[in-house]
């Protein structure tokens, strides 16, 4: 069962005009961006403990997540910007970047604006372009399915995501909710996607590896093909036995497959 | 106290409910009879126009991708109400404003029924259940916001004669704002805006003098609605009000009234998954703490679990002979500390016509005259005068 990790944790607010973005930073080593999930399950994931024994991981989150406020003009295009804002103004430098699920969109969105500060970039199952045509259903609607539906789609063990909230306090339940929240104000419509997106993604030239989940039902890995054929140059790995968020239920494997990649 | 007729005209032919387990958004339509949905349709607006024949006031409203609701356009039956109509003052709850792509046409479609209809107009503006959102596509975050853009957009279009304005608001733009007809009744016409938990937007109704109207609640909440548009209610030079929405069935007999009432409660079980009861966004962050701990799940589940009589106790059912009834809209009336306009849902489910018919007459023949001592809470003389 997932639950929130005890390791030490430290956090900056970074001031951006009236956008305040939280900077958390665990571990010791190279610096390393990480962009959460929508459901930050990262935090409540032995893989946070483990990326953070080789790096020291700086977790942004995004306005509207974590403690991060949400002004109500912030778009996702706006969103990136300030996340590319917070990079220059913590002297992050040529670092890599790992981005999962709605935090591989932004990355992919900050990565076409301007990639000069990424030394590699690390997508895993991202949200972001359309493929198919009007009728095509690229990515499964979340807020469509029944919650049990949703469980099925999202994991390859959908008890590798229960959590049990009802014991957690308000406060922390509070930050998950209005995670749900902002997530729903980025990503209604377009639906988890930005049309001008795919045409951006040959800007990125910072060496890029898709890592995707076998078993993704709601990003398939025929949509992370087709993502990756986007990007000049970028690799595309499969992980067994693994859904939507693979780095979270597959650690092990996951990091068989990156490790290789950033070192 | 103003008395107004209404029915959602549902669409109850289906197959067993436990073979559904959505009655919104997912219902395949081959599942849609369009001779029966013909024959309803029509049926539904012929008791609307004797419920006006009758003396009361007639209320629509609208829902989309639902069997619960087949008039998916509310200013289409409304048009046709102001032309087949005569005296009844014409509620709309509501132009779903927070869903409709240009608030401008909808300040355009009441003024233009306001002047087929002489002024009869009573203009309800919402944001929308959530199932509407599906629909529509709105985005769930920002319906307040688009709800109150869009009552300052169409509120300007109807009052300012001087030629053309442009609006460049947070949600839509438009550059040559100048609608003709505009509506017959002067200022304009009452904007009446629902609302169930929400209580800072129940503050800002209040405050913009707007009349407020909430639906089938236990009247101690109802009260404590009631209690805060009064202590927050500001008059605009439109008169504002409260409204309360309650199934209502008269009968010769309390079991007659009771059995018509179980059939118009059909309401309360229409079923909807969960996801489409609690989209992101469309309540306050409180509501989805408990959400999350599975303490709240988008509606009244306690009162849907509720059988009749508790129903009744809590005037979310008035029901029985005519000297039950009027008995209880009085208590009702002093348990919520008074009220405008009493919104009557007197059809639903598979209550026949010959039923529905009779519901109208009884309570307009043998309730409401006796009911003329319930004055206006809040509401005062109105409708004003027509354009010169």
């Amino acid at each position: 069962m997932l639950q929130p990790l005890t390791m030490p944790v430290t956090s900056e607010i970074v001031r951006i005009g009236e956008v305040e973005i939280e900077a958390q930073r665990r571990g010791r080593g190279q610096p390393l961006l990480l962009l959460p999930g929508e459901d930050a399950l990262e935090i409540e994931s032995p893989f946070l403990a483990r990326l953070a024994e080789s790096y020291e991981v700086i977790l942004l989150w995004p306005p509207g997540f974590g403690r991060s406020n949400r002004p109500e003009w912030v778009t996702m295009d706006d969103v990136s910007y300030l996340c590319l804002d917070v990079m220059a103004r913590l002297g992050l430098s040529k670092v890599p970047v790992i981005g999962c699920s709605l935090g591989g969109w932004i990355a992919v969105e900050m990565a076409t604006k301007n990639d000069a500060l990424m030394s590699k970039l690390v997508l895993v199952d991202p949200y972001g372009i359309k493929i198919g045509g009007p009728m095509d259903r690229d990515i499964a609607d979340i807020y469509m399915v029944h919650p049990t539906k949703l469980a099925a789609l999202k994991w390859a063990d959908p008890s590798k995501g229960e959590r049990d909230l009802v014991s957690r306090p308000d406060d922390e339940l509070f930050i998950i909710a209005r995670n749900i929240e902002s997530c729903a104000r980025l990503c209604w419509e377009p639906y988890m996607h930005n049309p001008k997106l795919r045409r951006r993604l040959h800007r990125i030239t910072a060496p890029t590896l898709f890592v995707w989940g076998e078993k993704d039902g709601i990003v398939t890995p025929d949509y992370g093909r087709a993502y990756a054929a986007g990007v000049s140059g970028a690799k595309f790995e499969l992980v067994a036995n693994a859904g939507h968020l693979p780095h979270i239920e597959q650690t092990e494997a996951f990091f068989a497959a990156v490790n290789p990649f950033l070192a | 106290m103003d008395y107004y007729y209404f029915t959602e005209m549902p669409y109850p032919h289906l197959p067993p409910h436990d073979e559904m387990s959505s009655m919104r958004l997912t219902m395949p339509s081959k599942l849609f009879d369009p001779k029966i949905g013909h024959q309803l349709l029509n049926r539904y607006l012929d008791e609307y126009c004797y419920a006006d024949d009758m003396g009361l006031n007639l209320m629509v409203n609208e829902h989309r991708s639902s069997v619960v609701c087949i008039d998916v356009a509310a200013p289409l039956s409304l048009a046709i109400l102001a032309r087949q109509t005569k005296n009844a003052r014409l509620l709309v709850l509501g132009n779903s404003l927070a869903n409709r792509d240009d608030p401008i046409r909808v300040a355009e479609e009441m003024a233009m029924v306001d002047c087929i209809s002489g002024g009869r107009v009573e203009c309800g503006m919402v944001r929308g259940v959530t199932y509407e959102i599906f629909a529509a596509n709105t985005n769930p975050t920002m319906t307040n916001e688009r709800l109150w853009e869009g009552i300052d957009m169409v509120t300007k279009a109807w009052t300012m004669h001087d030629g053309p304005f442009n609006y460049e608001g947070r949600f839509w733009h438009r550059r040559n704002i100048n609608i003709w007809p505009r509506p017959y009744q002067q200022p304009r016409p009452r904007i009446w805006v629902t609302g169930s938990n929400d209580f800072e937007n129940l503050k800002t109704i209040a405050q913009e003098g707007h009349v407020y109207a909430t639906f089938v609640q236990p009247h101690a909440k109802v009260r404590q609605l009631f209690d805060h548009y009064r202590a927050n209610y500001v008059d605009n030079g439109v008169p504002g009000g409260l409204a309360y929405m309650a199934f209502v069935s008269v009968a010769e007999t309390d079991e007659e009234a009771m059995a018509n009432a179980d059939e118009i409660a059909w309401y309360m079980r229409t079923k909807a998954e969960p996801q489409f009861r609690n989209v992101p966004g469309y309540v306050g962050l409180e509501y989805n703490v408990q959400a999350l701990k599975g303490a709240y799940t988008g509606r009244t589940d306690a009162v849907r679990a509720q059988g009749l009589e508790y129903l009744r106790e809590n005037h979310i059912l008035i029901a029985g002979t005519p000297d039950k009834v009027e008995l209880q809209i009085r208590q009702l009336y002093d348990r919520v500390g008074g009220l405008d306009h009493l919104l009557m849902m007197m059809q639903c489910g598979y209550l026949s016509h010959e039923k529905t018919m009779k519901n109208i007459r009884m309570f307009a023949q043998e309730v409401m005259p006796r009911l003329k001592d319930l004055g206006p809470c809040i509401n005062r003389a109105w409708p004003a005068q027509a354009a010169e």
